[in-house]
């Protein structure tokens, strides 16, 4: 038991109180709050596993981007401190009964089961080598999904753009 | 150096999967039954990374899926955010058990 391993399950601790938390609460501003410290808590998992590109992503795009669009929508569509509605009994069953039966499947997996650790010597999992062979063209190159992923962002911004927008002039020319 | 053993991690990858499953049948909101998601596709990252530390640490192919994952998380975020708002101007609400216009 060393410091790093200490640290890892005083994150992982966190990552699930916070998780659980964002499930069960009852108020909705309070359970994105909650989604943000427990997405914090993963980026320090991230960091635990020597993963720092990938941990500054999780930072910047669902900290910093996701939780304040839904924080944004939150505002935009709810009164923020208003209790969320009771659940109702026949959803609750079938949403208790999945992930319980799910959760004790996937431990009794994990319990029988052994994963050899590789031996062989480590790739730096730094921002040179990720970039060098995500835009690669020769073999285990990752343009290809990267041109296409980029294609799919765009495609994204402009639907939503389209989907949000207030459609003002369709309404004029009916009036007319 | 002594490491966290892999199915530590798969533990706690599949117990956010499995909360995040729990989150989304039993919220009748639409915006928490999309941070719901957001728990589903934390931990499959997570799982991603694992793998990709501990079995494979000779090879990228876990951190380029991670990467995948969180743009495609994003373009979702957005686009159902915007599906979400326009759903509350019709209906002037965004219960799932209310907005019921297209269910047979």
């Amino acid at each position: 038991m060393n410091a790093s391993t200490i640290v890892f399950y005083i994150v992982g601790a966190m990552v699930l109180t916070f998780g659980v938390l964002t499930v069960f609460t009852r108020k909705i501003f309070r359970a994105a709050v909650y989604l943000l410290l427990s997405l914090i808590g993963v980026a320090g998992i991230y960091i635990l596993m020597d993963m720092q590109f990938i941990a500054a992503l999780q930072i910047v795009i669902y900290v910093g981007g996701i939780v304040v669009l839904i924080i944004f929508s939150i505002f935009l569509t709810n009164q923020a401190g208003e209790r969320l509605p009771t659940r109702v009994p026949k959803r609750m069953l079938f949403a208790i009964i999945l992930p319980a039966v799910g959760l004790i499947f996937t431990t009794w997996v994990l319990a029988n089961s052994f994963f050899t650790v590789a031996t062989e010597a480590p790739i730096a999992h730094s921002v040179e080598n990720i970039g060098r062979q995500l835009l690669s063209t020769t073999n285990f190159g990752y343009v290809f999904p990267f041109e296409v992923i980029s294609i799919l962002l765009l495609a994204a911004l402009i639907g939503s753009i389209v989907i949000a927008m207030k459609s003002k002039k369709v309404e004029g020319e009916i009036k007319k | 150096m002594e490491q966290v053993p892999l199915t530590h991690v798969l533990f706690l990858s599949s117990a956010l999967f499995f909360l995040g499953i729990y989150g989304f049948f039993s919220r009748r909101n639409l915006i928490t039954m999309l941070m719901s998601i957001e728990l589903i596709l934390n931990s499959i990252n997570i799982n991603f990374v694992a793998f990709n530390k501990y079995l494979y640490p000779h090879q990228l192919e876990g951190v380029f899926f991670t990467l995948f994952i969180i743009t495609v998380a994003a373009a979702e975020v957005s686009l159902a955010i915007a599906i979400i708002i326009n759903l509350y101007r019709k209906f002037n609400t965004i219960d799932i058990e209310d907005t019921n216009t297209m269910k047979f």
